[in-house]
């Protein structure tokens, strides 16, 4: 069978997710084509990244200062690191074009920060754009949206 | 500590010129007293009348621990009524905007009330004949702030009736937002999108006094600004100059830069960073808009405009601009320890979209609840909420490039890295914590 198939689309979201989770962030990179961005928006269904606020539309220098930023000796808000968990519902694979390598999935997980005695939960819906680089699978884009992305939060520090 | 609600002068005793008392950050009774007097006797901002363009159209805020309804009235003008039915108490609005049409109706009851606050019907009237309905203030409908004006599109109310009047007010630091709305070639700003909504466990006058803090930046934002700028050089800086370069890196700028970039300030606690420079002087020029604001202003007057280079404005008690960018951030006190930080960006109408687009990243940049640089500053917020309960070491310092007789009635431009804006805020503060209408309301009116 050509690949990607479905099954190596959905263990593609998964194995992110769990990258995320176990702070694997240089592989994480890796993972992501060098245009791409990652979008949470602010709005629900949001459709603009530009004119109107997001809550991330990240770029990657942007997602690499981020992650590097995690590991910084004068990082205070990571001292204690935070940590993650995402649980995901099965990805539905909703666009499978071999022609043009455009695969794109539709995930809803639960994602939960914690930090010292804080903890909390959201819900979100994640949509990769996935392509195939040098026959590898990698990021294109990634769009998260929170069920709540209207709501104001504390600090959310890595990425659901 | 506490007790300051039966004894009110306690609060003169909080205030000192180079220090202020912890419990103005902690105490109960004080946050209390800020939601009666403070919040009642200034003058505080509301909304854009972007927010509201049409008839009908609202939107719902607080003003201290106030709901408020900011409305478009049939004629077109906009009013600030309390978001309450006058009947039974009933928030008369629940979502954040909207259209209610020619009236209000209180979805409990039906009573229901014109765009103005004015009674319009009660159903079954009748059982009020005679009852001396019309004598009580339920009959009156729904209650309007003390006063509201609307400066070059951006609405702010006077809970108290009476009081300072709003240009004695502001004064001359309107001058930042005719700045902010001069730099579109139509002079005018229209509101985009929905704000960023962040939650901080912390007073919020430490976010008000960070405003104009410019020893913290290359500090606290070593780890994200610091880290770019390490980033940067690792990749020899090779193509195009990433945004968060042009956005996040400038907070690494030395000491000298943020001294001799200048800090105003004016009386009644306003005051702004960048006098004679500031991070957002330079900016990428962006093609086509010098040629729109000569067209609409002349060249000395557009270049009077662009050059002008305030960085940070605070307007007490709780809101502050970023003029080049088009940027207002409102602190909207929830509990002593508790602040909603609202930011919103505003188009500059007839001006290229490119500008607006930079404005939206820097706003998702520096103050999303998942930007780097604020979780620099919440961090340190939230340690001093914290710290503040040490007993025995009860002040937190504000001397720094302190005068002995600093007149804060009178403006005045001074070295950028001293903290006379924050000791310009304490002496306002003090000065509207009055009770309403008392004697010395009166005094801090004139
Ligand atoms: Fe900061």
């Amino acid at each position: 069978m050509t690949f990607p198939t479905k099954d190596d689309l959905i263990d593609f979201v998964y194995a992110e997710a769990r990258m995320l989770d176990e702070g694997r962030y240089t592989q994480w990179l890796e993972s992501w084509m060098p245009d791409g961005h990652y979008w949470m928006p602010l709005d629900y269904k949001q459709e603009d990244p530009n004119l109107v606020t997001s809550l991330l539309y990240e770029d990657n220098f942007m997602l690499k200062l981020r992650v590097e930023r995690l590991n910084g000796a004068r990082t205070f808000s990571q001292k204690p690191k935070s940590r993650c968990h995402h649980v995901l519902q099965r990805p539905f694979v909703d666009e499978m074009d071999h022609e043009n390598g455009r695969f794109i999935t539709n995930t809803a997980m639960h994602y939960v920060e914690t930090r010292l005695d804080e903890q909390f939960l959201l819900a979100l819906t994640a949509t990769h754009e996935l392509t195939l680089d040098q026959g590898i699978l990698k990021i294109a884009n990634k769009r998260v949206d929170l069920l709540n992305s209207d709501a104001a939060f504390g600090n959310i520090q890595l990425l659901p | 500590m506490s007790g300051y609600m039966q004894d009110q002068k306690a609060i003169d005793g909080l205030v000192r010129s180079h220090q202020v008392h912890r419990d103005i950050y902690i105490d109960q009774d004080v946050f209390r007293m800020e939601m009666r007097n403070l919040f009642v006797n200034t003058w505080v901002f509301v909304g854009h009348e972007s927010q509201t363009p049409n008839k009908g159209d609202y939107f719902t805020t607080q003003i201290g621990d106030q709901p408020v309804i900011q409305v478009r009235h049939s004629d077109g003008n906009i009013h600030v009524l309390y978001n309450r039915c006058p009947h039974k108490g009933t928030k008369i609005a629940i979502d954040r905007s909207g259209n209610t049409g020619k009236f209000f109706r209180c979805p409990y009851h039906a009573w229901s009330f014109k765009t103005d606050g004015c009674l319009l019907a009660i159903p079954l009237k009748k059982g009020y004949r005679d009852t001396g309905l019309d004598q009580t203030e339920s009959a009156k409908g729904m209650k309007a702030v003390g006063a509201v004006k609307n400066y070059r599109g951006f609405i702010f109310a006077r809970l108290a009736a009476e009081g300072v009047a709003f240009d004695a007010f502001f004064g001359d630091s309107l001058s930042s937002i005719d700045n902010m709305v001069d730099r579109s070639p139509a002079g005018r700003l229209e509101v985009a999108g929905p704000p960023l909504r962040y939650m901080h466990k912390c007073n919020w006058k430490m976010l008000l006094e960070n405003q104009t803090d410019t020893c913290h930046p290359m500090v606290a934002h070593e780890s994200s600004a610091g880290t770019a700028v390490r980033l940067w050089d690792e990749m020899g800086q090779k193509g195009p100059t990433p945004a968060a370069m042009q956005i996040i890196a400038p907070f690494m700028s030395p000491y000298e830069f943020f001294e001799d970039m200048g800090i105003r300030t004016w009386p009644n606690g306003h005051g702004h960073t960048g006098v004679h420079n500031s991070i957002h002087a330079n900016y990428s020029e962006i093609p086509g808009y010098m040629e729109k604001m000569v067209e609409a202003y002349g060249e000395e007057r557009a270049k009077q405009i662009l050059g002008e280079s305030r960085h940070n404005t605070v307007y007490f008690p709780n809101i502050m601009i970023k003029g080049p960018i088009q940027q207002m951030r409102v602190f909207i006190p929830l509990a002593a320890d508790k602040t909603l930080v609202e930011s919103y960006i505003y188009r500059l109408v007839d001006a290229p979209d490119e500008l607006l687009a930079r404005t939206a990243m820097y706003n998702r940049m520096i103050n999303a609840p998942t930007s780097i640089v604020g979780h620099d500053d919440l961090e340190m917020y939230e340690r001093a909420q914290e710290g503040l309960h040490v007993d025995g070491l009860e002040w937190v310092n504000v001397q720094r490039l302190y005068e002995e007789g600093e007149d804060m009635e009178t403006e005045a431009v001074v070295n950028g890295t001293t903290e006379r804006q924050m000791r310009n805020q304490f002496h306002a503060w003090l000065k509207f914590m009055r009770a309403p209408g008392s004697t010395d309301a009166q005094v801090a009116a004139q």
